[in-house]
């Protein structure tokens, strides 16, 4: 009997997903999040979930969390005191930054800057000094490097972190610096640049290597944490978090490099997605995960998401790679409003957040959200979370009275018109992902997940031409859905910043061997045996002189087959795809990178028992909506008695504990083999 | 004679009734379409400046070629008026020449290209970016000679002209243009960027139209145009009196021994409208620091100072433009007259914003900022490096940003909208350069309740011999403060050579020659203080001499008595306080720091340079 059980703390809720990997049955469970200690919600879901189940926790296998710990530590300030050595002439490396102020023309005057993640006091200068090329220039001055250890000593700095000028380059003055700050304080971890990032770029590795060494104590008391509570609670499996590139990692691994799981959150939606999408047979996916706050989206192409080098946590990009997941302000407590001067209807970025929340959920907010909308319109009928959670109707109607009032318009109009507004800021961020990139989204499905993303996946598949539109199963739990069934995963990357033309292949596969060695042994270390593992390789390439790299899949064999001029002509016809032109200009050869997977899982999804393609049995009562101007009959159904096969006409609302799907006029679903819901146009694809 | 615009279907876009849902989308649906011009821009560019520091700027126009999203505002109309030819499907316009387009681009360095948008045989947009190209050719690496006496110096010069006619490249032009410049493979890596962009956002258009109906679209964007109208009037009212109000600063020199150069804005309201006018200001200089300055794209900066605090979510667009009169003295600094010199406009490109705050603010405290525009500050660095490669380098680098009613100014950082550094590791990658230090310098930042940015001392050691140019400002006439916060620092330029000698430089030199190891340190000024220094928490000021920002020394502006190590010794400090206090006057609303008989007087003891001498018009009336 093998368990999986996937855990995704959120901001309000700890969801959890137990998968039997045998046969696929899943149980699924909601707690409030505990966030003093997150441990106390999840121990809590924990006990209810293995009660459901009927399952001892020591029968559970593996334990795949993931997790915010990280991101909030950033966020909030809340991370080790860092003591940061530097250059010596680089001391406000941090403080200036990229010199960049975000917002157009006049942004400055209102730009609130960032204090910087390493405080400017426990920044300190040491002497000595490397080339591009990797020389030595200047000698390291180790009498600074004593002083400047001693000094951070003083201070009560809890990490340490080198960054040296072309340490990517060449690192042995950061390595010297690292022993003697061993020797100087053996009990504070140490962090160097050219160890977590042997890249180009100050800034970035800099920064990077603070944020690595800014969580790992916060990261490092939370796992253990975590750890010594499900020992207790007799959990004897493994226990793994989600990287924000979708893969797992050990915890041990984590607590080493914390800067991995800054986005641990929103990747595991996107895992998730993956998997829904390998069961349903959907190999491209745009995934649209609406929260309370704001909206997630990120592009699946033949089953791979988009990865990104950088990740993204507040006002800082740190080089570790993520998912590209976007994120726009736009969720269901997103705030709509009429600014005086312009009479304009404006949604979010502002959002009613938990407390007080949407006017419908009573507890005590008064400005009309996406949420009290969606009431408004019928589109959520008066129950939520199973009945528990009564929505105050009236409320909800008196606050988008306001926006009615303001813009001169009725109330239906006024509901919807903040409808297609939020619509129209996701289906802003998807274009992102999608048509920017070169995408064209007419070949993906649209994915809705989160609390709300099924009530918005139809009209918003309808703007993107994505069909279907898909409601997963247990859309609200997707991201602990996609905990539980990901793999492991690490990878390594290296700058190469050499022209093509002096390039040979025979040296590249010599490279990409040695990183392929490091990132199978880093797995293996995590007891993962040798011949589970797969070996994946990326050269990113680009014009000499762009800033912009393309990044390219490549095996040795394909390397040694087609060369250095194989790698080139692909380039090409990508940047000519990307961009609508080529140039004669010569190649740069600029990074390259191995990743090493863990087996991958081939979990079934449990199949819904065979229906007649009449969803009568689920049906729970008549309503009406309001919808392309006028009220509309509709019929509610319960999600748990639709069986496979079921077709169920728009307007329609499919409910279940914790989402609720909108199936539009127009429109119609089919209910695929395992519980998915995809809707279609009538008469289209 | 105006352009003539050949539709092939001439049917008039029907007004249709827009609800404001509708409006609200097409306008989202604009504002992404201008982010895809960035992003394609930047990742396709090739020349540091663009790619690496975001110098470029796009535009969305309607049918009849008023901006609906972009920064700039729109050439469009001035442009259509003057061109003597047709516009037709399949053409895109290629310039350069600021004469040839009204100043719509102010310096040769900035190729623009411009798309007219065909949808069925209508026109329904314009699409349009600039960019600022690294080496036009000309007579210095960069083609900006701070020393120019007129434009035919300054590299090539394109007016108007079809890059594409009918769907047709004109290779042989592209290939004459690029035949001038230095560097060929930035300038079309760029072109093709800035090309790429209109591109793209043609086509979002062309979806958009599709999607609601040309009709609802064209409709559309005039009740953008509209609602920003209504939007600026009502502002207008609130906040512009009848009572004219003034303010004028300076443009320290001309880089050839001539200063400081005055403008002057002078501001009042009659009815709806507001009148900006420039009389008083001096007349063109002989040398290239003149300013062409459009009209409209002044209009816009007024507009988007106005906009930013009261609906920062607004589109910015050409709507309340009849709402304005800016009036521009011909001959003068700010509309010189062909072929004057224009390339080193950006000095009084920046001096613009900091005239317009203290024109604002004077009236209306939530606009008031200190001052910190100074520039763009350039340095060049050209020659071979030991393999015999030819290199060169331009870049931009940054000042302090001035204090704000919302707090300190930050450090170093840009006051130009999404520009961004030059890592020094991609500098020393490439170029024979090892740069020394990248720090703020202490105490730059002027003193106030909220402190001005610090500049930032950037030290430069050249691994190769070449030569270097330079072009700042806000050496001479220090950024001034505001509401009793001082002035900031001024920037200087120090170069010391290998034997260990150094010498001071001028903020405006060309083509300075370097040796292997001489070592440049190139200071830029801070941004003036806002509000009165002796009310800053003194715990604040002991911090940031601890934090470097601050010396010891400097913190006696604050008066703080402190030590090196940021200890704050109160009861000296209180006591300095009280007597700074009863020693000087009232706080003036701008402290402007000595007058300019005064920096002149001092100026070779306190900046190391010879003052600049009073510039003289032989040939020109000031411009009255």
């Amino acid at each position: 009997m093998g368990y999986r059980l996937g855990v995704d703390v959120g901001g309000t809720f700890t969801d959890l997903l137990l998968f039997n990997t045998e046969n696929g049955a899943f149980w699924r469970h909601k707690t409030p999040s505990t966030p003093h200690d997150s441990s106390e919600g999840i121990l809590t879901g924990v006990t209810a979930i293995c009660g459901d189940a009927g399952v001892d926790p020591k029968g559970i296998e593996y334990f795949l969390h993931g997790t915010t710990v990280a991101t909030n530590a950033v966020l909030e300030g809340k991370g080790a005191r860092v003591g940061l050595i530097v250059t010596d002439g680089y001391r406000d490396i941090m403080q200036i930054a990229r010199s960049y102020v975000p917002g157009g023309l006049a942004a400055w005057i209102i730009w609130p800057k960032p204090t910087p993640l390493a405080a400017l006091e426990d920044t300190v200068t040491v002497g000595g000094r490397m080339t591009a090329q990797g020389q030595e220039f200047r000698s390291l001055d180790e009498t600074s490097a004593r002083a400047a250890l001693t000094k951070l000593k003083d201070q009560g700095v809890e990490a340490i972190t080198v960054s040296f000028m072309n340490a990517y380059a060449n690192g042995a003055h950061e390595a010297r610096v690292g022993e003697l700050a061993r020797e100087i304080m053996p009990d504070i971890p140490i962090s160097l640049s050219h160890e977590v990032l042997p890249e180009m770029q100050e800034y970035e590795r800099t920064l990077t290597t603070v944020a690595n060494a800014a969580v790992r104590p916060v990261v490092g008391k939370y796992v253990s944490n975590l750890r010594s509570k499900l020992a207790h609670s007799g959990f004897a499996g493994k226990l793994s978090l989600l990287r924000s590139d979708g893969g797992l990692m050990s915890a041990e691994k984590a607590e080493e490099h914390p800067v991995n799981i800054l986005m641990s959150g929103p990747a595991g939606g996107v895992t998730g997605a993956l998997w829904v999408g390998k069961n349903a047979g959907i190999r491209n996916i745009l995934t649209l995960d609406v929260g309370g706050t704001s909206t997630d989206v990120a592009l699946i192409e033949n089953l791979e998401p988009r990865r990104v080098r950088t990740t993204e946590v507040g006002h800082l990009a740190v080089r570790a790679s993520s998912l590209d997941v976007k994120t726009v302000g736009a969720g269901g407590g997103s705030i709509a409003y009429v600014p005086e001067l312009t009479k304009a209807l404006r949604v979010g970025p502002q959002s009613a957040g938990a407390v007080p929340g949407p006017v419908a959920y009573g507890k005590g907010g008064e400005a009309p959200t996406v949420t009290d909308a969606n009431v408004v319109l019928g589109y959520l009928p008066e129950n939520l979370l199973g009945g528990s959670f009564q929505l105050d109707r009236e409320g909800a109607k008196k606050a988008v009275q306001t926006i009615a009032d303001a813009l001169g318009i009725d109330l239906m109009a006024a509901a919807r018109g903040i409808i297609d507004i939020v619509n129209e800021n996701m289906f802003g961020a998807l274009r992102m992902i999608s048509v920017q990139q070169g995408y064209d989204p007419r070949h993906f499905a649209l994915m809705g997940f989160g609390g709300a993303g099924p009530l918005h996946v139809n009209a918003v598949a309808r703007l993107m031409g994505s069909w279907p539109a898909v409601s997963p199963v247990s859309p609200g739990v997707l991201c602990a859905l996609g905990d539980a069934t990901t793999r492991m995963r690490t990878e390594t990357a290296r700058s190469f910043s050499r022209l093509a033309t002096t390039t040979d292949a025979a040296e590249l596969i010599g490279i990409l061997k040695e990183m392929t060695e490091q990132t199978r042994a880093e797995l293996q270390s995590d007891g993962i045996s040798d011949a589970d593992i797969s070996s994946e390789f990326e050269i990113d390439v680009r014009y000499a002189g762009q800033a912009f790299e393309v990044p390219l899949n490549i095996t040795p064999d394909v390397l040694e087959r087609d060369g250095v001029d194989g790698i080139l002509k692909r380039f090409d016809a990508e940047h000519l795809r990307l961009f609508t032109f080529n140039m004669d200009t010569p190649h740069e050869i600029v990074n390259l990178r191995a990743v090493a997977l863990g087996q991958a899982l081939d979990l079934p999804a449990a199949e819904l028992p065979k229906g007649d393609g009449k969803p009568i049995a689920a049906k729970m009562r008549d309503h009406k909506l309001w919808m392309d101007g006028k009220e509309q009959a509709a019929v509610i159904y319960d999600r748990s008695k639709l069986r496979q096969g079921d077709i169920i006409p728009g307007p329609a609302i499919v409910v279940e504990m914790d989402s609720t799907t909108l199936i539009e006029t127009g429109c119609v679903a089919t209910v695929d083999k395992v519980g998915n819901i995809l809707i279609n146009l009538v008469g289209g694809a | 004679m105006a352009a003539t615009i050949i539709q092939t279907n001439t049917t008039p876009f029907a007004k249709k009734p827009i609800d404001p849902v509708t409006l609200d989308i097409i306008e989202n649906a604009l504002r992404n379409a201008r982010i895809e011009m960035d992003a394609t821009l930047v990742r396709t560019a090739m020349s540091p400046g663009i790619r690496e520091q975001g110098d470029a700027f796009p535009l969305i126009a309607d049918h009849t070629g008023k901006m609906i999203v972009g920064q700039f505002g729109s050439f469009i109309g001035g442009f259509l008026d003057n061109w003597e030819g047709t516009l037709e499907d399949g053409d895109m316009i290629f310039l350069s020449d600021p004469y040839s387009c009204a100043g719509a681009v102010s310096h040769s360095n900035d190729w623009l290209v411009l798309l007219p948008v065909f949808k069925d045989g209508r026109l329904i947009a314009y699409t349009s970016m600039f960019g600022h190209q690294s080496d036009i050719g000309g007579k210095v690496v960069g083609s900006m000679p701070i020393n120019a006496r007129s434009i035919f110096e300054e590299g090539v010069r394109v007016p108007p002209v079809k890059i594409w006619k009918k769907g047709e490249y004109n290779d042989d032009l592209i290939k004459l243009v690029m035949h001038q410049t230095r560097k060929p493979d930035w300038c079309q890596a760029d072109l093709n960027a800035l090309i790429a962009s209109c591109r793209v956002a043609a086509r979002r258009v062309i979806e958009m139209a599709a999607r609601f109906g040309d009709d609802i679209y064209i409709s559309a964007t005039q009740e953008l145009l509209a609602r920003n109208h209504r939007a600026m009037k009502s502002l207008i009212a609130m906040a512009i009196g009848e009572e004219p109000v003034s303010f004028e600063d300076y443009i320290c020199d001309d880089g050839m021994g001539a200063g400081p150069y005055k403008i002057k804005c002078t501001m009042w309201r009659e009815g709806e409208k507001v009148v900006l006018d420039f009389t008083g200001t001096d007349p063109q200089s002989q040398a290239s620091i003149n300013f062409y300055l459009n009209e409209n794209m002044f209009k816009m900066f007024f507009g988007i100072y106005m906009i930013m605090v009261f609906d920062p979510q607004i589109l910015f667009n050409d709507g309340f433009y009849d709402l304005i009169d800016v009036r521009i003295p011909e001959g003068s600094l700010l509309k010189p007259k062909f072929p004057a010199a224009l390339s080193g406009r950006t000095h009084a490109l920046g001096r613009i914003f900091d005239i317009l705050g203290g024109l604002l603010g004077q009236k209306t405290p939530e606009f008031l900022n200190a001052a910190g525009f100074s520039s763009s500050p350039h340095l060049f660095y050209s020659g071979n490096d030991k393999k015999g490669d030819w290199f060169q380098l331009f870049q931009i680098g940054f000042g302090g940003i001035p204090g704000r009613p919302m707090g300190d100014g930050p450090d170093g950082h840009s006051l130009w909208p999404g520009f961004t550094n030059v890592p020094n590791e991609f500098l020393e990658r490439y170029f024979p350069l090892i740069i020394e230090r990248y720090e703020t310098e202490p105490d730059s930042g002027g003193a106030g309740l909220h402190r001005g940015g610090n500049g930032i001392h950037m030290t430069y050691r050249f691994l190769a011999a070449g030569t270097i140019s330079i072009h700042d400002d806000r050496w001479f006439v220090p950024p001034w403060g505001v509401n009793g916060g001082e002035p900031g620092k001024r920037a200087r330029k120090i170069l010391e050579k290998s034997d260990g000698t150094s010498r001071i430089i001028g903020n405006k030199v060309e083509e300075v020659h370097v040796d292997e190891d001489d070592q440049l340190h190139f200071i830029t000024w801070g941004g003036g203080g806002w509000g009165d220094p002796l009310d800053r928490d003194p715990a604040l000021v002991g911090k940031e001499i601890v934090q470097g920002l601050v010396t010891a020394e400097g913190a006696k502006d604050y008066g703080i008595i402190a030590n090196v190590d940021g200890v704050v010794d109160i009861a000296a400090s209180e006591t300095l306080r009280s007597k700074l206090r009863l020693e000087r006057g009232a706080l003036p609303l701008f402290n402007y720091g000595p007058d300019i008989e005064h920096l002149r007087a001092n100026c070779k003891a306190e900046t190391g340079l010879a003052a600049p001498v009073q510039p003289m018009w032989t040939t020109l009336e000031a411009a009255e």
